[in-house]
Formats: C-alpha cells, structure tokens, sequence
C-alpha cells in the first residue's frame, strides 16, 4: 500500500512534466499542424540554460529558469519566423523535416557548447521530507505545484485575455480566425514563443531529479507525441489528462511490471491506441 | 550522334565504379565507398516509400537493424552459412515489415510519422535490453565476411567492394523499373492523393502495403550487409540518429528522384570523412542544411538539376518556337 | 435503374448531411442534382462512390447491393466520380495524370515491374492509347504533354473528367465541373458533357449554374439541408413552390 501511494506520487510528478512538454507540443500543432519534432530539443535546451545562469554566473534557480523561459520562447519566435512561416503552403512532409533539421542542429549545439556528459543541477530544493508517511524530496513538491500553476496560468491567459482567444480561435479555424481580423503571423509566433516557454519550465522543473545531457529531449519528446495523440492532437485538455495518464502507467509500470522495459510502456501504449483507432483518440470528424 | 547521352553517361559511371578498385590503390577509400553503397541500398528503400507513395517512415533504421541483426544472430549463433543467413534475414524483415505495415499504413501523414519513429525505438529498445539474445550494448561481435561462391571468396577489400556494388546496382535496377513501371505510377497517384487514387480504382492498402515491404527489404538487406561488412554490430545501428542521418542522405540528394539516394549518400558520407575534425559537430553543418534544402530545394540536388535542366530546355524550345511564329507572320 | 438509392442518411454527429433520400438514375440520361451550399450534396455522391459509410440505407448498382463496397472496387464496377476541388498531380503532365486512370483495367504486378515481362508493357501500351482516346474525347489532345500547373482551370477540369473516363465508367459523377471557369468555357463543357451522353454515358452532375443545368439535365432532384425536396425534369422544377423556396430564402411570394 505504502509502495502504491509513493508510486502515484512519483507518476504525479513526472506526469506533471510530461503535462507541460505536451502542452507545448499540442498548442503548436493545434494552430499550425506542425509535429514539431524540435519540441525535445527545446526542452533540452532549456535546462543547459538554466543549469548554465546557476553554474556560470550563480544566479538563483527562479532567475535562471525565467531567462531560460525568455531564451527558449524567443528562440522558438526564430524558428516560426524563419522556418516554418515559410513551409506554410508546402506539403506537409516539408514540416516535418525541416523540424528534425532543426533538431539536429540543436543537440549538436548542445554537445558543441556544453559537452556529451552529464550534468546534475542541484536545486535548492533537495532537502528530504516525510509527509503522511510519504518520503520526497521538496523538489518533486515543486513540480507538481508549479506544474498546476502554470496550467492554470495558462488557461486563463487562453480563456479570459483576448490575445489568448486569437490562439483558441486560431486553433479551431485558420480561415475563420484571418476572416475576423486575427493576425495569423503574430498569433503564430506567439504560440511558439508560449511553446518554447513551456518547454523551459518543464526542463528547469525536472532537471534537478533527472540529468542534463543533449540527448535529454528524445525520450520526452516521443513521449510527449503519445500523449497528444492519446489526448487528441491540438487538444488542451487532452494533453494535460494524457500526461498524468502516462506519468501513472510508467511510475506503477516500473514497480509492477519491470523497470528496464518501463520507458517502452508510452509506445506500446501509442501503437494500441493507432491500432485500434488510426486517426488517434479523438479524431474531429471524419474523413 | 551525341555522345553525351544519359545513356552513354550512366555506362560510363558504372565502368567507373567497377574500375574504382584499379584506380585507388587504397583500402580505405574503398572501405569508405563500400560503405557508402551499403547506406545507399537502405536510402533507396526509404525512397521507393517515402518519396514514391508519399508515406515518411521514421523506422528504418530499426528495419536496418533487424536485418543486420538477423545475419549476425543466424551466423554468429545459429552457425548457419551465410548466405542462407543473408535470405533469410531479409525474409524475416520482411515478414516483420509486413505485420509493422499492416496496422502503421492505417495511419496517415503526422500519425504515420510519429507511429514509425516510436516503432523505430522500439525495436532500438528491444535490441538494447533483450540481453539473453543480442548481447545488449556490448554488441555481437565476430561476424563471418561472405561466404565463398564456388572459387570466387569475399576476404578483401575489392571483393567486398564489387560484392556491394553488385547488390546496389541490382537494388537501383529495381527501383528504376518499378517507378517507370504501371505500378510505380500507382504509387505516385497514392503520393499525390490517396483519395483520388482510390476513386479511380487503385486498392491503396494492398500497394501501399507492398511499396512498404520492399523498402524493408532493402533497409533489411542494406542490415545484413553491413553486419557482413563492419564484422560488429550494437543496438545503436537502430538508433534515431542513424535514421536521422539516411534521412539526410535522401534529402540532400533528392527524395523522390532515382539518383538522389546515390548522390546524396556518397556526397554527405565523403564529406563528413573528409571533415573528421568536425565528426561529433558535423549536424552543426547538416542540420541547417537539411532546413534550408527542405524550404529551397525540396527534391534535393537531383531535383534541383533537373528543373535547371528543363528550364533550359523550355528555353530553346520557346526560342524556336518564337522563330517559327515570326516566320508565319512574315510568309 | 442503373443506380437506386433508398433511405440514404449520413450523420456528421449531431448533424444529417444527408437525410433519407430516395433517388433513382436511368441507364443513358443525364441526371442533375441542385441545392444550396451545404445541402448535402457532394455528401450524397461521396455514399455512391463508397467515400462515407452511409449511416442508413442503401444503395444499389443494378440491382446489386454496393453501399459496404470499398471505393476502389465501386470504381471497378464502373462508377466514376471527379471531385469538387480538383486534385491532380501538378508537377507531372496531363497525359501522365491520365494515364494511370486506366490501371484498374489492368493486372500486371511488381514482379511484371520488375522483371520488365510482356504483360507488363502490353499493359502500358494500352493504357497509354486509352489515355490519348479520352484526351481525344475531351479535346485534350494538343495538351497532352503539358505540366499540369501550367494548364487553365478548365483544362484541369477536362483533364480530370478523363480522368474519371480513363476508367471505362458507365456513369460519371462530376461535382461542379463547370465552378471558377468562364461563361464560354462553360458553353464547352456543356457541349462535352452532352457529348458523352450521346456515347452512352450515363451522367450524374452537380452544379450551381442553373442556366447550364436546365438546358442540360433530363432529371433534377433538388437537396436542401440534406433532404429531397423536389424531384423532375426541368420544367418541373423551375415551377416548384419548395424549390422556389429553398432558393428565396422566404415565402414563394416575395
Ligand atoms: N467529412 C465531414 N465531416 C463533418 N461534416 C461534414 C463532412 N463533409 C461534409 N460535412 C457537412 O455536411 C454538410 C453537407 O456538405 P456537402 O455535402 O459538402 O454540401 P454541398 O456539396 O451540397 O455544398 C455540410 O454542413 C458540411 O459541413
Ligand atoms: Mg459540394
């Protein structure tokens, strides 16, 4: 029983990370269709940077992540100005590659800049507590409480300012949205500045009970697109449910099942559901 | 008579090929050109899918392994002769392909993507932690080279060399024929559009399903000889980052075109040998590459030769045209 | 009846594009079907050509039961259909796109491919001269060799409706041919059109310029919001009061 409750509260704790890496990824591909296969990348990133503000220049963990943020969501402003604005109209094997180029480059980057090894960040929030009988470190506390900040934030930026309803809008039809005035570019660059933000978060946030290391995104990422197709692609909601969803199956997974095969349960997961429903949970409408 | 014909061009590219082993005196660049070729054969298979019928696969690198693994398992642990070996690790990636198609190919463009590049990892999983068969991250070491076909044995360099060759011509011979052929034009109206292909006729799963066989096949035969080849193999040939890399082959060269595979391979392999210093940074250079190549260039170096050469021709033809009409007016 | 349909219905959720229809088409005549935007009817050809799974009823070719069919094999029974939005292949040439129109017809497979046999080039022959035969018909013939993105929309029109023809169809299901292309070009088509009647065809067509289907059509059924609400030759539609309706937006009278 003990077990059980420790394990939901680690699945509670990465799916909160998951949350916010799907997020990310489901807004964009909401609003542009794009599977944007740099997300992971992104977040990879993020956590060099904030790793790098508290080591280089010994900034405090919340400064160091807030220029993460800022650094990241500009980056990912570059990359809808630069890149994808000029892939709109092509097919759409063209976004794809582009977003893997992109990817590519950045771990190199990564690796170039920062080394292949490992990296810890030490948060200043490690110290051990015993709740209820619960043993974690303050750490996991943290993600999970500012991971439920951050989507609420989130939400009411999307529900109650009018620069989030354009993304909303956006997100149902492109042609609606444009015929009622909306700046597609800007709501565009927005998302991937707001995608590239969350992506930050989520690395800042999980860094300190991972690693940090350039091929730190690739499980997340694959993850991640489990997650929005399991929770319906460009779906809100659904993304935040599918990751807490993913972070229980791994964490009870791992304790019940086996711990070496527990990072394949996310992708037997993705190809039962394609299995049995090809166009995702979810799906809007038919072909 | 012309003699800079493509004919006359290709035969002289192969007399080339098979005269590489006299001219470079030199084990390491035919190491590197056999390589190539085996890079190449894999290259086509995503081609003939992804480029032709229009589905991008992320899980060729895993179909690669299969095949490599495969070989190794039946030589190194099943002692059996190689080149029964060779069959059937194609075969059994084959049948793997077949079964993977299946449920992947009811998926379509993002969901297609993304299911394939989680098929790819899982087969890299698998390979990685199923210890008791493939030795895990050590890797399966001692590979045989090539049986010996009667007299002729494949223990040197050039051997090997002509051995791949032959396989990579035979593998472009193939695809040639197929997209000249009526079923190759039944995998480009897939590509262009799955419904009207469907609305005139075309039963989309049974070809779509048989284009992705045979680019496993390939992928699983390119496995098999490299296996053969590197005498070692390890669960990072099935890696994303080798997927990644063919993938970058295909586009640099041009996807969807019949010597984009071969050009783009032997380009960006030579090239990264040729920048060693910059092996572990060389996606510095190709990641953006392969950005400003999908923006600009979207059929790769092939495609862009060919629009530069039919300019050309639209060309002189508008100029003879112009010529003619003059001529009318004036008579 | 070549083609019957009976209490055809398709649901989009909550939504009944297409709501009980009952309609009948003739061996050899020229059938229309008209109604506003939205009123189901590319719907209604997509449940014919095997696109939708009709969420009730039937429909029947011959007599014979196809509405389960896969639309690849409605096809080889011999209905064809061109799409609202034309979607060819615009970096190849027209005769290209045509000509894998008549690969239905034919059996070679990949080891025919591979091995270059006879049946395979047998094959080519004859959809290539099926291709040239239906760019004959539709006045393609000149234009054979030409890229598609370089064509006018009316060609693309034509070369999709030979397209459809490649396939040997005894009836053709055009949705909107003649939308986005001028009052001349549309004067031609109808010509086509009636053309391919008089070979034979039967012909199914959706179209909002009324003047074209009035002269044209033998039998119109009109949809509005998914349901039949007229049925008739030309003159008895002009004079129907629902029709008027649908099409005023209000009462007959206004
Ligand atoms: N694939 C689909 N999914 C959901 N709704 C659809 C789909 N196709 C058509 N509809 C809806 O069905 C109705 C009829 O559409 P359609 O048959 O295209 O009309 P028409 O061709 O008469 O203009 C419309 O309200 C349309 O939005
Ligand atoms: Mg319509």
């Amino acid at each position: 029983m003990e077990i059980l409750i420790q394990q939901l509260f680690n699945g509670l704790t990465i799916g909160s990370v998951y949350s916010l890496v799907a997020l990310g990824l489901t807004l964009v591909y909401g609003i542009l269709h794009i599977p944007n296969f740099a997300h992971g990348a992104l977040y990879m990133l993020g956590g060099y940077i904030t790793l790098s503000m508290m080591t280089l220049y010994g900034v405090n963990y919340w400064i160091a992540m807030f220029v993460s943020i800022i650094v990241v969501g500009l980056l990912g402003v570059l990359l809808e100005r630069f890149v994808f604005r000029l892939l709109r109209e092509a097919p759409p094997l063209h976004d794809k590659i582009a977003a893997i180029g992109i990817l590519l480059f950045l771990e190199a980057f990564a690796q170039f800049v920062w080394g292949a090894d490992f990296h810890t960040m030490t948060s200043p929030y490690g110290q051990v507590v015993n709740i209820l009988g619960l043993t974690f470190t303050l750490q996991r506390l943290l993600i999970i409480v500012s991971a439920i900040a951050v989507m609420v934030l989130l939400y009411l930026f999307l529900k109650k300012t009018y620069t989030g309803s354009t993304i909303i809008a956006m997100s149902q039809s492109r042609e609606g949205a444009s015929l009622v005035g909306i700046n597609i570019n800007k709501v565009a660059m927005l998302t991937f500045m707001i995608s590239g933000g969350l992506a930050a978060i989520a690395s800042s946030l999980a860094s300190p009970i991972n690693l940090v290391f350039p091929g730190m995104g690739h499980l997340v990422i694959l993850k991640a697109f489990v997650i929005i197709i399991l929770g319906g692609m460009g779906s809100i909601p659904g993304a935040i449910v599918g990751g807490y969803i993913l972070g229980f199956s791994e964490s009870l997974g791992a304790t019940y099942i086996s711990n070496d095969y527990k990072d394949i349960i996310a992708f037997i997961l993705l190809v039962i559901i394609l299995t049995v429903k090809p166009t995702g949970l979810f799906a809007k409408g038919e072909r | 008579m012309k003699i800079l014909t493509k004919r006359n061009g290709i035969i002289a590219l192969i007399i080339f090929a098979f005269s590489f082993p006299f001219i470079a005196q030199n084990d390491y660049y035919l190491h590197m050109l056999t390589l190539s070729f085996i890079w190449a054969i894999a290259v086509y298979g995503i081609n003939l899918l992804s480029g032709y019928t229009g589905y991008l696969s992320l899980a060729h690198a895993g179909f690669f392994a299969i095949g490599a693994y495969s070989l190794g398992l039946l030589t190194v642990k099943a002692g059996m002769n190689f080149w029964l070996a060779l069959v059937c690790a194609c075969l059994i990636t084959c049948a793997l392909g077949f079964l993977i198609g299946l449920i992947a190919l009811r998926t379509k463009e993002h969901f297609f993507a993304i299911y394939t590049l989680c098929v790819g990892y899982i087969i890299y999983l698998v390979i990685d932690k199923w210890e008791g068969l493939t030795e895990g991250v050590r890797g399966l070491i001692g590979i045989p080279a090539p049986g010996n076909i009667g007299p002729i044995t494949f223990d040197t360099a050039a051997s090997q060399y002509y051995l791949v060759l032959i396989f990579l011509l035979a593998v472009i011979l193939i695809v040639y024929r197929i997209i000249r052929s009526l079923t190759g034009r039944t995998y480009m109206a897939i590509r262009n559009s799955e419904d009207l292909a469907q609305t005139i006729g075309i039963s989309t799963m049974k070809n779509k399903l048989t284009a992705f066989v045979l680019s496993t096949f390939f992928a699983g035969l390119a496995g098999a000889l490299y296996a053969s080849f590197i005498r070692f193999i390890g669960p990072d040939i099935g890696s994303t980052a080798i997927m990644f890399d063919l993938l970058m082959y295909l586009l640099v060269g041009g996807i969807g075109t019949l010597s984009g595979p071969l050009v783009g391979t032997l380009l960006l392999v030579i090239l990264s040998q040729n920048l060693q210093f910059l092996q572990e940074y060389r996606m510095l250079i190709f990641g953006p590459l392969l950005t400003v190549i999908i923006i600009f260039y979207p059929r790769g170096i092939a495609g862009a030769f060919f629009d530069w050469q039919r300019k050309r021709k639209d060309n002189t033809l508008s100029g003879v045209r112009g010529e003619l009409h003059i001529k009318a007016e004036e008579g | 009846m070549l083609i019957e349909t009976k209490n055809l219905t398709k649901r989009f959720g909550g939504l009944a594009a297409v709501n009980n229809v009952d309609f009948s088409m003739e061996k050899g005549r020229i059938n229309a079907i008209i109604g506003p935007n939205g009123a189901g009817k590319s719907t209604f050809f997509n449940l014919i050509s095997g696109f939708h799974r009709p969420t009730s009823g039937t429909v029947l070719f011959k007599g014979i039961d196809i509405t389960k069919l896969p639309a690849n094999e409605i096809a080889g029974l011999g209905i064809s259909r061109t799409f609202q939005t034309t979607s060819l292949f615009d970096q190849s040439t027209v005769l290209d796109n045509v000509i894998v129109g008549h690969r239905l017809r034919t059996k070679s497979n990949l080891v025919d491919a591979i091995l270059r046999t006879k049946r395979l080039k047998r094959e080519e022959a004859a959809c290539r001269d099926k291709a040239m035969e239906v760019l004959e018909i539709v006045g393609l013939t000149e234009s054979a060799d030409r890229i598609v993105s370089s064509i006018s929309q009316e060609e693309k029109k034509r070369t999709a409706i030979a397209l459809a023809l490649a396939t040997e169809p005894e009836i053709i299901f055009l949705d909107e041919p003649a939308a986005g292309i001028n009052p001349d070009e549309t004067e031609g088509l109808t010509e086509l059109i009636k053309k391919l009647n008089r070979s034979g065809l039967t012909i199914c067509l959706i179209e909002h310029k009324m003047h074209m289907i009035m002269n044209l059509a033998d039998h119109i059924m009109v949809l509005n919001y998914g349901e039949k609400i007229a049925e008739g030759t030309p003159k008895e539609i002009r004079r129907n009061e629902a029709v008027i309706k649908a099409y005023l937006g209000g009462s007959a009278s206004a």
